[in-house]
C-alpha cells in the first residue's frame, strides 16, 4: 500500500475511534447515571490521538529507514570487486539497481544487476507490507486500548492534555534538532576533508584551486594539483563586505538619526516602510541588478577614467550588497537611538546645544554600543549573503585588495561546488562543508558578540 | 554645551556680556553645522530612496516590455491528412503529422519565397514552438480541420530583438545574429501588417525553455506554490506550538534557555547553510530525491521557523494576563486557557509573522540551489514529489542566459515575484491593522 492511502486509512481509523469513544462515554454515563469527569469530546480525542500519532511516526521512520536497510541488504548481491571497492562505485551501482528496479533501464545491464534489482523489488515490497501491517495494527491496538479505558471515571482531559503537551515539547525541540543537524552535517564532512587536506593548508594557504581534482582521480600520476588555501576566499568575502559596509553604515546611520531626531511623525511613517522595502526584496533580484546594471556601469565609469576594471568587480557586488543592508543598519540603529532616554536629550537641549550637537555629543555616545551591535549584525549578514556574489562576483580566487578586481567569496564557492552533480568523496566536494563550517563559526561569533553588547546596553537604561 | 574658545584662560570668569558676545559670535558656525548635519540626514534618506527608485525603474523598464512579444499572423490550411494522419486526434498521431511543414508552407506562401536558401532563412523567422502551437489549436478546435484559419505564431527571439531595435541594421551582416535576407522578409511581413506586438502568452503559460521566445514561468510558479504550501504546513503548526510551549508551559530552566538561545542563533545562520543541511540530511542520509518541492519546503520551513517562533512569542506576550486569570478563575485548565483564549487573541500577530516568514521563503534562492532545484525541468510539477523549480531559481537561471530576450523575460519574472511579495506584505500589514487589538 502506498504512503498516501496508508495515511488516509490511519486517519479513517482514528476518526472512527473518535466517534466510538464518544459514543461509549455517552452510553456508559447514561447507564451508570454518573457524570463523566471530562467534557465528552475528550473521550473521543484520547483514542483518536493514540490511534494516529504512533502510526504516523512508524510510517515516517519506515519511509526514511527502508532505503538504508535495502542498500545494506542488497550489498551482498554485488560482485566482490565492487563490494570491496570504494564508496563511489558502490553508490553508483546501488543507484543503477534502483533505476532498474523502478523500470528505468539503460542499455543491457549485467545479469547480477538484474538479479539484484529483482531482490530490491521483492524487499521493497516486503518493507511496504511491514510498514502497512505495523502502522495499521498499532493504530487499531492502541486505539482499542484507549477505547477500553473510556469510562465516566477516567480522567480523559488530563490524558489528552498530557499528549498535547508532549507534542508541543517535541515541536519546540525541532529548533534544537535543526541546530544539531546543521552541526553534524557540517562537522562530519569537514572532518573527512581535514583528513585529506591539513587544516593548516586550509586556513593559511594562499591559493584556492580545487579544479584539478579530476586529473588526480584519473590516475595521471600528478598529485597535489588541487590546492585548498582558503585565505583568498576570506579576503574576497571581507573585501566585498567592507565595500558594502562603507555604503551601508553612513547612509543607514544618518537615515536613522534623521528619522528619529528630525523627521516629523508623518515623514517617519512614510519613509521607514519604504526603506524596509529594500530589505524585503529577494537577493536574487539584487544579484540580477548587480550583474546587469551596476557591473557594466562600474566598468564603464572606471574605463572612462583609464582604470582597468574586471567585468565582475568586487565593487559592483559590494555596492549592491551595501544597498541591501542599508535597512538593517538603519532599523537596528533607529531602535537603539530611540531607546536613549528622552531626559538626556532634554538636558542637552536645555543647556543650549543645537540638535546636531545634542545628537553627536549625547545621543550617539549613549547609543554607541547598540550601533556597534547593529553594524556587527550587518557584517554577519554581508558575510553570509549568497545570491548577489554568486551572480555578480567572479569565481576566480584572486588574493587582492583592489576593489576593481574580480574576487570570489566563501558563499559563492560553496554554491559553485555543491550545485549540480558532485563527485563523491572528493576533497573538492568536502571542501564546501569545511567552508560552511568556518562561515557558520564567523557569523555565530559576530552574532553572539552583537547580542551580548545589546544585552549589556539594555541593562544600562532599563 | 558651552563653546569655550581655546585662547581664553580657563580660570578667568567671563562677565555675562563677554559670554553673550562669544556665544553670539559662534552662533553662525553652529547654525551652519546644524544645517549641514540635517542635510546629511536628508541626503542619506534621499540616496536610499534613489536606490529604491533606480532598482524598481531598471526592473520595470526591462520587465514591462518583457510581458509583450511579437507575433506573426499566418493563414494556415489545416489539412487533415497532413496534421492528423491516423485520424484520431491522439497525441501520437498529431506528433507524427506534419504541423511544422504546414506552418512553414503558410509562411513561405505569404512571403512568396522559393529556393532552398531563401526558405531556410525564412524558416528561421518563426519560433521553434510553432508546430506545438498549431497542434494545440487543432486539439481544441477539431471542427476547423480542413479549413483555412488565420493563426498567430511567435517570432524567433532574434527577430523579436531586431524588431525592438536591439539589433541594428547598420551593423555589418556578419556581426548580427540575423542576416539581410531575414531582414528583408521581416520588412515584407511588416508592410503586409502581419506582425503584431501583444501580451506574451508564453510568459504566463509556457514552461522552462532554452528558446527565449517560448520560455515561461508557469512551471516555476506552480513549483513555488507547492514549495510554499509544504513550508507553510510544516512551519506554521510547529512554530505556533513551540511558541505556545515556550511562553505558556515551559519551566524556566536551563533547557528552555538553551532552546531560546538556539532559536535566536538559528535566525542568524546564513540561508545557504540551510541548503547544506537539506543536502546532507534529507538527500544524502534520508535518501529523498533531489529537486522536489517537498524537500524545498522542508528546508524553507526550518529556515522560517525562527522568524515565526519569535514573532508568535511576541504576540503571545502581548495578551494581557487578566485574560488568562479570567479563564483559569472560572475553571478552565491551563491547556484550555491557552487554546481557547490566548491562542485566538494572539493569532493575528502570529499570522502576520507567518506571512512575513512566507514572503522571505518565497524570495529565497540559495538553499534551493543546494538541493538541486536548479535543474532544467520542462514538465510542470503536479505534486510535491515531482521535480520542479521555483520562481527565484528560475530568475537565477534565466539571468545566466545570453539571449537579449531573456533579460526582458527575467525582469518580467522578477516583477511577478515582487508583485507577490508586495501582496503578501500588504496583506500582513492590513491584517495587523485590522485584527490586532491594543490592550
Amino acid at each position: 500500500m502506498d504512503v498516501r492511502t496508508l495515511i488516509f486509512l490511519v486517519g479513517v481509523i482514528g476518526l472512527s475511534f473518535y466517534f466510538l469513544g464518544r459514543y461509549r462515554i455517552v452510553t456508559q454515563s447514561a447507564q451508570a447515571v454518573q457524570r463523566p469527569h471530562s467534557l465528552l469530546h475528550y473521550y473521543g480525542l484520547y483514542p483518536f490521538f493514540l490511534a494516529i500519532i504512533p502510526s504516523c511516526f512508524i510510517i515516517a521512520i519506515m519511509q526514511v529507514a527502508d532505503g538504508f536497510v535495502l542498500s545494506i541488504l542488497i550489498e551482498q548481491y554485488l560482485p566482490a570487486d565492487i563490494r570491496g571497492g570504494d564508496e563511489f562505485n558502490k553508490t553508483i551501482t546501488l543507484s543503477r539497481i534502483e533505476n532498474i528496479a523502478s523500470g528505468v533501464i539503460f542499455g543491457s545491464p549485467e545479469d547480477w544487476l538484474i538479479a539484484a534489482a529483482n531482490k530490491w523489488l521483492i524487499w521493497s515490497e516486503r518493507a511496504q507490507l511491514t510498514t502497512t501491517i505495523l502502522a495499521i495494527s498499532s493504530s487499531i491496538l492502541l486505539g482499542s486500548y484507549a477505547y477500553m479505558k473510556v469510562n465516566p471515571g477516567f480522567r480523559s482531559r488530563n490524558a489528552v492534555e498530557q499528549i498535547i503537551l508532549v507534542m508541543m515539547m517535541f515541536c519546540s525541540g525541532v529548533a534544537i534538532l535543526t541546530t544539531i543537524g546543521i552541526i553534524f552535517s557540517v562537522i562530519f564532512e569537514s572532518l573527512r576533508f581535514f583528513a585529506l587536506v591539513s587544516p593548516m593548508e586550509f586556513l593559511m594557504g594562499l591559493t584556492w584551486n580545487p579544479q584539478f581534482e579530476g586529473a588526480e582521480r584519473a590516475g595521471s600520476g600528478q598529485e597535489g594539483l588541487a590546492t585548498y588555501g582558503s585565505v583568498p576566499l576570506f579576503a574576497g568575502t571581507f573585501l566585498i563586505s567592507a565595500i558594502a559596509l562603507t555604503v551601508a553604515v553612513p547612509v543607514g546611520l544618518m537615515a536613522a538619526i534623521y528619522l528619529s531626531e528630525y523627521a516629523s511623525p508623518r515623514i517617519r511613517a512614510t519613509v521607514k516602510p519604504l526603506m524596509e522595502i529594500l530589505a524585503g526584496i529577494p537577493t536574487v533580484v539584487y544579484g540580477f541588478f548587480a550583474a546587469l546594471t551596476v557591473a557594466p556601469l562600474v566598468r564603464g565609469a572606471g574605463e572612462s577614467i583609464g582604470l582597468t576594471v574586471a567585468s565582475e568587480s568586487a565593487l559592483a557586488a559590494g555596492l549592491v550588497m551595501g544597498i541591501m543592508i542599508i535597512p538593517f543598519v538603519s532599523s537596528l540603529s533607529d531602535d537603539v537611538i530611540n531607546a536613549v532616554p528622552q531626559s538626556l536629550r532634554d538636558a542637552a537641549l536645555g543647556l543650549g546645544s543645537t540638535r546636531s550637537e545634542m545628537t553627536k555629543q549625547v545621543v550617539l555616545p549613549a547609543a554607541l554600543p547598540g550601533i556597534v551591535a547593529s553594524v556587527l549584525l550587518a557584517v554577519s549578514r554581508a558575510v553570509g549573503e549568497t545570491m548577489i556574489v554568486v551572480m555578480a562576483a567572479g569565481l576566480a580566487a584572486n588574493l587582492s585588495a583592489n576593489p576593481l578586481d574580480a574576487v570570489t567569496t566563501v558563499t559563492a564557492q560553496i554554491v559553485t561546488i555543491l550545485v549540480g552533480d558532485q563527485e563523491f568523496e572528493s576533497a573538492k566536494t568536502l571542501s564546501a562543508f569545511a567552508l560552511a563550517l568556518t562561515l557558520i563559526v564567523i557569523t555565530l561569533v559576530l552574532n553572539l558578540i552583537a547580542l551580548q553588547i545589546v544585552k549589556k546596553y539594555r541593562e544600562q537604561y532599563d | 554645551m558651552t563653546n569655550t574658545p581655546d585662547n581664553a584662560p580657563k580660570s578667568a570668569i567671563l562677565s555675562p556680556q563677554d559670554a553673550e558676545a562669544r556665544v553670539r559670535a559662534s552662533m553662525a558656525t553652529r547654525r551652519n553645522r546644524e544645517t549641514r548635519f540635517r542635510m546629511w540626514g536628508i541626503a542619506a534618506i534621499a540616496l536610499s530612496m534613489c536606490f529604491l527608485v533606480t532598482l524598481f525603474g531598471t526592473i520595470m523598464s526591462k520587465g514591462i516590455p518583457g510581458f509583450f512579444q511579437y507575433y506573426v499572423t499566418l493563414d494556415v490550411t489545416l489539412d487533415r491528412e497532413r496534421l492528423d494522419p491516423a485520424g484520431d486526434l491522439s497525441d501520437q498521431s498529431l506528433f507524427d503529422g506534419d504541423a511544422r511543414g504546414l506552418v512553414r508552407d503558410a509562411l513561405f506562401s505569404t512571403l512568396q519565397v522559393s529556393g532552398r536558401s531563401n526558405r531556410k532563412a525564412a524558416g528561421k523567422l518563426i519560433s521553434l514552438g510553432s508546430d506545438e502551437r498549431l497542434r494545440d489549436y487543432v486539439r481544441t478546435h477539431p471542427e476547423q480541420l480542413d479549413s483555412e484559419q488565420s493563426l498567430k505564431f511567435a517570432l524567433d527571439d532574434d527577430v523579436d530583438s531586431f524588431l525592438r531595435g536591439f539589433i541594428s541594421r547598420d551593423t555589418p551582416e556578419s556581426d548580427r545574429r540575423i542576416n539581410d535576407k531575414a531582414i528583408g522578409f521581416i520588412d515584407q511581413l511588416q508592410e503586409a501588417g502581419l506582425i503584431s506586438y501583444e501580451i506574451s502568452d508564453y510568459l504566463f503559460f509556457g514552461s522552462a525553455s532554452r528558446n527565449a521566445e517560448m520560455a515561461g514561468i508557469k512551471g516555476a510558479f506552480i513549483g513555488s506554490i507547492l514549495t510554499l504550501a509544504v513550508c507553510l504546513s510544516l512551519a506554521f503548526p510547529i512554530g505556533i506550538a513551540s511558541a505556545l510551549y515556550l511562553e505558556e508551559f515551559a519551566p524556566k530552566n536551563r533547557l528552555t534557555e538553551i532552546i531560546e538561545i538556539n532559536i535566536n542563533n538559528l535566525a542568524a545562520v546564513p540561508s545557504v547553510v540551510f541548503g547544506i543541511l537539506g543536502l546532507a540530511i534529507f538527500i544524502n542520509i534520508f535518501g529523498l530525491p533531489r529537486s522536489i518541492p517537498l524537500i524545498g519546503g522542508m528546508v524553507l520551513a526550518l529556515m522560517t521557523l525562527p522568524t515565526i517562533i519569535i514573532s508568535s512569542r511576541a504576540a503571545i506576550r502581548a495578551v494581557p494576563p487578566s485574560i488568562r486569570d479570567g479563564a483559569l478563575g472560572i475553571g478552565a485548565s491551563k491547556m484550555q486557557t491557552t487554546f481557547h483564549h490566548v491562542l485566538p487573541l494572539a493569532l493575528p500577530g502570529m499570522l502576520t509573522g507567518t506571512i512575513i516568514g512566507m514572503a522571505q521563503a518565497l524570495g529565497e534562492t540559495a538553499p534551493l540551489l543546494m538541493i538541486g532545484m536548479v535543474a532544467f525541468i520542462v514538465d510542470i510539477p503536479g505534486s510535491i514529489t515531482d521535480p520542479g523549480t521555483v520562481l527565484p531559481v528560475q530568475i537565477f537561471m534565466w539571468a545566466d542566459f545570453a539571449e537579449r530576450m531573456f533579460i526582458q523575460k527575467t525582469s518580467s519574472a522578477i516583477m511577478v515575484l515582487l508583485a507577490f511579495l508586495v501582496v503578501m506584505n500588504s496583506f500582513a500589514v492590513w491584517l495587523r491593522k485590522k485584527l490586532e487589538r491594543r490592550w
